[in-house]
């Protein structure tokens, strides 16, 4: 009986899966949607893939917007956590800078470009740091609020137990603060991708994009549907990396908090 | 173990406290919720600012920071890190004081062995028991080896029989390691039991400090003498040494049989609580069981307070309203009076 319902909880997320994907190709096989070429099967998209694979041109693409993420995205996320950290434990850091950050923080990151393109102009360090500002802004709020809300009780206990302040920040505040680090940084793994993808369509002639935008202007709809797979694809990746190293860091114990 | 010096200590609610705890003293302090009895152990252990001066011995606290203290401190609210093992959250104060990984096994072996834990070693608080808890935040305070134990409710919310364990073993631990103790706890029963000497607090003033037999006998004023309970004292005549540990006293035309430590009985201290009133006669044997008259009876909130002649004894009984109302008594009327054996307290 377990054994089929566990069965039953395995396929649950898989038919609406496979019954989009044969409604898709449905659809497009037999030109169900007005127009043939805004709809291509999922059988030519994947066809598509296969030949944008094989010829270079999306792993060219990819591994611009990817190293762009993977950049932007590390180097925010330690410098929002580093400086998190230091506002959340430090009253008069907390007081000094929380009214900057909360003016700069509600600014979509796609709002700086236009500022960017003049100060930075339209080279690798554009994207680069439109995905530093989108990273950095959410991890520094959900850092000082994970610090800040460390039960004080914690703080004193290991105060009297002999620990110095910095032991006590990192023995105790910091990995009690993990949870709140870990949604600030989940959050942004996903948005960074989304981000990256509307910079390279406005401003970068590279990059998964830019290739959305030339498959735009050649009207390839079955491109189009390979980058937005890829995309969605990367978001999910990198959500799940951040959810597998919470789990790994905070699992022990926070599951049970 | 050092002794521990109050002089005009204040902060809040915590006004002027001067207090001398001995040399590895169980210092114990009650009080109704709202009385500063945690802000005086906050004080103690440095993690809160006041006025006044604290010694340690003959050393003045009052620029050390809490870490330096040496006091080991068991929060009501326990504050086990939540990230750490049992084993890990003992060893906890050990690798602050920068021992040897083989001296810190060593230790938390020690102390788990102690409070009887050690299959629990890898275990994370949150999966354990509330008694469980209580335990492993006991051994971490003891870890670093404090000259002074602060204990702030360590059998709170507990349940009955659990904390009547955790007291016994509590109370062995302290015997055993010969540490000054201070320990908050607002119920008497637990106080009487563990304490060398027992401080009431009410309203951020200590108002008596005594042994717990003076504490009942002799309350030095209403509001010590309400928590107390307000129990019956009674004047003993004649106390007759009975076999198997029990000894009967007279007081007045009340017969009593209590247990007998060998001490000569004088006074006894009955709270109202334990004297049970009945209009028919309980079934039972007749000990302890005496015939009165109904003088006067007074409702408050959830109880009815019973004043009952015994002969020339007036003795004042406490019934829960529920219980009370299943009774047909009225002023005047002639009742049946049972005291529970088992509270009795007595001096020399």
């Amino acid at each position: 009986m377990k054994d089929r319902v566990k069965y039953i909880h395995s396929i649950t997320g898989t038919i609406p899966v496979i019954v989009f994907l044969i409604l898709w190709e449905i659809v497009g096989r037999f030109n169900l949607f007005p127009g043939q070429f805004f709809f291509p099967p999922f059988t030519a998209v994947l066809k598509e893939f296969y030949h944008l694979s094989v010829n270079g041109v999306l792993g060219k693409n990819f591994v611009s917007s990817f190293t762009r993420v993977v950049i932007g995205l590390v180097s925010g996320s330690i410098a929002g956590i580093f400086v998190g950290i230091v506002m959340g434990w430090k009253d008069i850091a907390n007081k000094a800078l929380s009214p900057i950050i909360s003016l700069l923080y509600p600014i979509p990151a796609l709002g700086w470009l236009p500022l960017l393109m003049l100060w930075i102009g339209i080279n690798e360090m554009l994207p680069i740091t439109i995905i530093f500002i989108c990273s950095f802004f959410p991890v520094v709020y959900n850092t000082t609020t994970g610090i800040r809300n460390v039960d004080r009780q914690y703080i004193l206990a290991a105060e009297t137990l002999g620990a110095s302040s910095l032991e006590t920040l990192f023995k105790v505040v910091i990995p009690l603060a993990l949870p709140n680090i870990f949604t600030g940084l989940k959050l942004e793994a996903g948005m960074a991708w989304r981000v990256i993808i509307a910079a390279e369509m406005v401003a970068i002639p590279t990059g998964i994009g830019a290739l959305l935008m030339q498959a735009e202007s050649l009207v390839r709809v079955d491109i189009i549907m390979v980058c937005l797979i890829v995309l969605s694809f990367m978001c999910l990746i990198f959500e799940k990396t951040f959810a597998i190293a919470e789990r790994y860091m905070v699992g022990r114990w926070s599951i049970h908090a | 173990m050092p002794d521990i010096k109050l002089v005009n200590v204040g902060r809040h609610i915590c006004k002027n406290i001067n207090l001398h705890i001995y040399d590895r003293e169980i210092f114990v302090i009650v009080g109704p919720t709202g009385a500063g009895k945690t802000t005086l152990l906050n004080i103690i252990a440095g993690i809160t600012d006041y006025s006044g001066n604290v010694y340690i011995g003959d050393v003045c606290m009052d620029k050390v920071s809490p870490k330096k203290r040496g006091i080991g401190y068991m929060f009501q609210g326990l504050a086990l890190f939540p990230h750490l093992t049992v084993e890990e959250n003992i060893a906890f104060g050990l690798k602050a004081l920068k021992m040897k990984t083989d001296a810190i096994k060593e230790r938390v072996d020690f102390l788990m062995d102690m409070m009887r834990i050690k299959h629990l070693s890898h275990r994370y608080p949150q999966t354990l028991s509330g008694g469980e808890k209580k335990r492993v935040a006991l051994a971490r305070s003891l870890a670093p080896s404090p000259q002074v134990l602060l204990l702030d409710e360590p059998t709170s919310s507990l349940d009955h029989q659990t904390a009547k364990y955790l007291r016994i073993e509590l109370i062995g631990v302290l015997k055993k390691l010969g540490i000054t103790t201070i320990y908050i706890t607002h119920d008497l029963r637990e106080a009487d039991e563990i304490a060398d000497r027992i401080a009431f607090m009410a309203n951020g003033r200590i108002e008596q400090v005594s042994t717990p037999k003076e504490f009942f006998f002799n309350p030095k004023n209403d509001s010590v003498s309400q928590f107390v309970g307000m129990p019956n004292i009674l004047e003993c005549t004649q106390s007759r040494v009975l076999a198997s540990g029990l000894v009967e006293v007279t007081s007045g035309e009340m017969r009593m049989i209590l247990p007998y430590d060998g001490t000569n009985i004088k006074k006894i201290a009955i709270p109202p609580e334990d004297i049970f009133v009945s209009d028919v006669m309980p079934p039972g044997p007749g000990l302890n069981r005496f015939t009165g008259i109904v003088e006067n009876i007074t409702r408050s909130n959830s109880t009815v307070r019973i004043k009952v002649l015994v002969g020339k004894n007036r003795l004042l009984a406490e019934l829960p309203e529920a219980a009370f109302d299943e009774l047909s008594i009225e002023e005047g009327s002639n009742v049946y009076v049972v005291i529970k054996l088992r509270r009795l307290r007595y001096v020399e």
